[in-house]
């Protein structure tokens, strides 16, 4: 019995305890990092030169299958948000995807709406709404409620949502809702390939982008404080759980996006789209790539969903256990994901404070007293 | 009228009574020390105090309102301020950015994610850096601090929000000879704008630092006067001396 509550004590501490671990591996890449160039950037820029390119090298079916990574790597954004950044453990993040996936279906099926314009703000608003609602009940109070309470609420959300679908003969049951028409965007209509894929590529990078605006913003700062310490920075004058709240519904918002994108790319949705296996599937993603960095969640999301692939082609018996042990090696010897190979610490937590002074305090009075002199 | 009044405060874990009936009352711009032996109640009194426990009774008063049911955060805004026992500066962040982590708190939403106070806060966080002797590691990780340094720091950003109290929980804990001596240096200048409430062992530095003093013993207040008062109480001199 103890064993596992202290399983669950670490699990509870998140990113504390996982970083305390991979501090030393990670300070020798911090130090070259720190030494003038930086890593994330040059990641960043090779992973989106791969995604532009793939489709010219791969048949069509494997664009087909990038498409849906693609989506997928949408999702593990918003779960990274919500988790690697803000430390809120949600367990049900499919909730949100599956519920705008399911919400789509039932527009195109029952109203005949299929058009992009409609349909992305409405799976992002059904994302939103739901996360404001499981969010508020489960995040918001006079005083911040326990990291077991608010990891059970969304698994069981989640796992709810999930038998209902199962259960209720309108949106299906155990078949779910299948032959969804293609998303339009006046007559055109986007088919399964590389426009899809495009099309999808498109989004992620902009949502990568606003993503990557925030977690650097002062509002990132105050996350890193959230997620590190929220005691202390309730104690600063901090609303820590406004501050939950906020995040976990932008991250509903993004998994809302990716839902309905998902239900349209594939065409049919199911229960498991709400339930526990998606759910688990995005957290490996993001601890398998590196929480707390966007790119190691999308960099997770493409090698497990390609290792999947790949083995469930060549080695169809045996690839659950090797994906199994994969990731526990990555888990025990890598605790902050693949990209902590790369990138040192520094750059993974980033620095909040005024730009030009990063270098080094003494270069920004510089120029200005030179330009004072000239005049 | 004092800044900070508690009264009657007792706290009751289960079958122990770490606090029993206790009071402290604060002046503005006082040093307040607050001291007695091991298990007196001394880190309890300011837990109630600054809102990390609730009181199973009693009353706390700041600036004339009733805080005794008001959050950490609400006291916070309140315009109180909290250094912790354990140091609980954030060790990945930069010291640059632990103390914009506690300038900006009271930025709003909106500024905060546009960034909006970045350029305005940043004469204050490296104010706060010189003023206790940091701003040469200000893009250092916290962690990369020795002790007593971390422990400048928490009381730096516990400071930023310019609180009109602040509560130090042994601010001098592990810390050295010199440390001492320099923390003391350091907390000196905040008296013009803040009162100040030091849980410490180290009776030296209380005497240097503080203005009134309360005594604690087995949960309830021994005595409470000026450092000259304090010394000559007969019943102190006895519970030290019992110890030693």
């Amino acid at each position: 019995m103890g064993g596992a509550e202290q399983a669950v004590a670490r699990i509870g501490e998140g990113p504390d305890v996982v970083m305390g671990e991979g501090a030393p591996a990670a300070s020798a890449p911090a130090g070259r990092a720190s030494a003038g160039w930086k890593v994330l950037p040059i990641v960043e820029g090779l992973v989106l030169l791969i995604a532009l390119v793939l489709p010219w090298v791969l048949q069509d079916y494997l664009t087909v299958f990038a498409t849906r990574v693609v989506i997928l790597a949408l999702f593990a954004l918003s779960f990274d948000l919500v988790w690697g950044y803000a430390g809120i453990m949600s367990f049900g993040q499919a909730l949100f995807f599956g519920a705008a996936g399911y919400g789509v279906a039932l527009m195109a099926r029952d109203l005949n709406v299929t058009s992009i314009l409609l349909i992305l703000p409405a799976g992002m608003l059904i994302g939103l709404t739901a996360a404001l609602l499981l969010g508020g009940f489960l995040l918001l109070g006079r005083y911040p409620s326990s990291v077991i309470f608010v990891s059970l609420g969304t698994l069981t959300g989640s796992y709810a949502a999930d038998r209902l679908a199962r259960g209720w003969y309108y949106l299906g049951g155990q078949n779910g809702i299948p032959s969804i028409p293609p998303l339009t965007l006046g007559s055109y209509e986007f088919e399964e390939g590389p426009v899809y894929y495009y099309m999808v590529l498109g989004i992620l990078v902009v949502v990568y982008l606003l993503c990557r605006f925030l977690v650097r913003s002062q509002f990132g700062l105050a996350l890193a404080g959230l997620r590190e310490n929220e005691q202390r920075i309730a104690f600063f004058g901090y609303k820590a759980q406004h501050l939950k709240a906020i995040i976990f519904a932008v991250g509903g918002t993004i998994a809302g996006l990716a839902g309905s994108l998902y239900a349209f790319h594939e065409g049919f949705v199911w229960p498991n789209m709400l339930g526990v296996v998606f759910s688990t599937q995005v957290v490996l993603y993001v601890l398998f790539g590196g929480s707390g960095t966007l790119i190691g969640a999308v960099i997770g999301t493409v090698i497990i969903e390609g290792v999947s692939f790949w083995l469930s082609d060549n080695y169809r018996d045996v690839w659950p256990i090797i994906l199994g042990v994969l990731l526990l090696l990555v888990i025990m010897f890598r605790p902050l994901g693949l990209v902590s190979f790369v990138l040192g610490e520094r750059e993974r937590v980033g620095s909040f404070g005024k730009g030009p002074n990063k270098k080094g305090p003494n270069k920004a009075p510089k120029p200005k007293e030179t330009g004072n002199a000239a005049p | 009228m004092p800044l900070l009044e508690a009264q009657g405060i007792s706290k009751v874990y289960g079958k122990l009574t770490a606090l029993d009936g206790a009071a402290l009352t604060v002046g503005e711009n006082e040093f307040h020390g607050l001291i007695g032996p091991n298990g007196s109640g001394k880190s309890t009194l300011m837990k109630c105090v600054a809102g990390a426990e609730v009181p199973t009774t009693g009353k706390v008063s700041f600036v004339n309102t009733d805080i005794t049911a008001f959050t950490p955060t609400e006291r916070a805004r309140a315009g109180m301020s909290l250094k912790f026992q354990i140091t609980s500066v954030l060790p990945t962040l930069t010291l640059y950015d632990n103390i914009l982590l506690a300038l900006q708190a009271h930025s709003s939403l909106f500024d905060l994610v546009l960034s909006r106070t970045r350029n305005r806060l940043h004469d204050q966080v490296m104010t706060m850096l010189t003023q206790f002797r940091l701003a040469d590691r200000a893009y250092d990780a916290a962690a990369a601090l020795s002790h007593g340094q971390q422990q400048w720091l928490e009381i730096a950003m516990a400071l930023a929000g310019k609180p009109r109290l602040l509560l130090l929980d042994e601010p001098t804990g592990g810390m050295s000879l010199e440390e001492r001596r320099v923390t003391g240096e350091l907390l000196q200048p905040i008296k013009q704008h803040c009162s100040l409430v030091i849980v410490e062992h180290d009776l030296d530095f209380i005497r240097d630092i503080c203005d009134r003093l309360t005594v604690l013993d087995q949960g309830k207040v021994l005595a409470s006067g000026t450092v000259a008062e304090i010394q000559a109480n007969r019943n102190v001199q006895e519970i030290y001396l019992r110890r030693a």
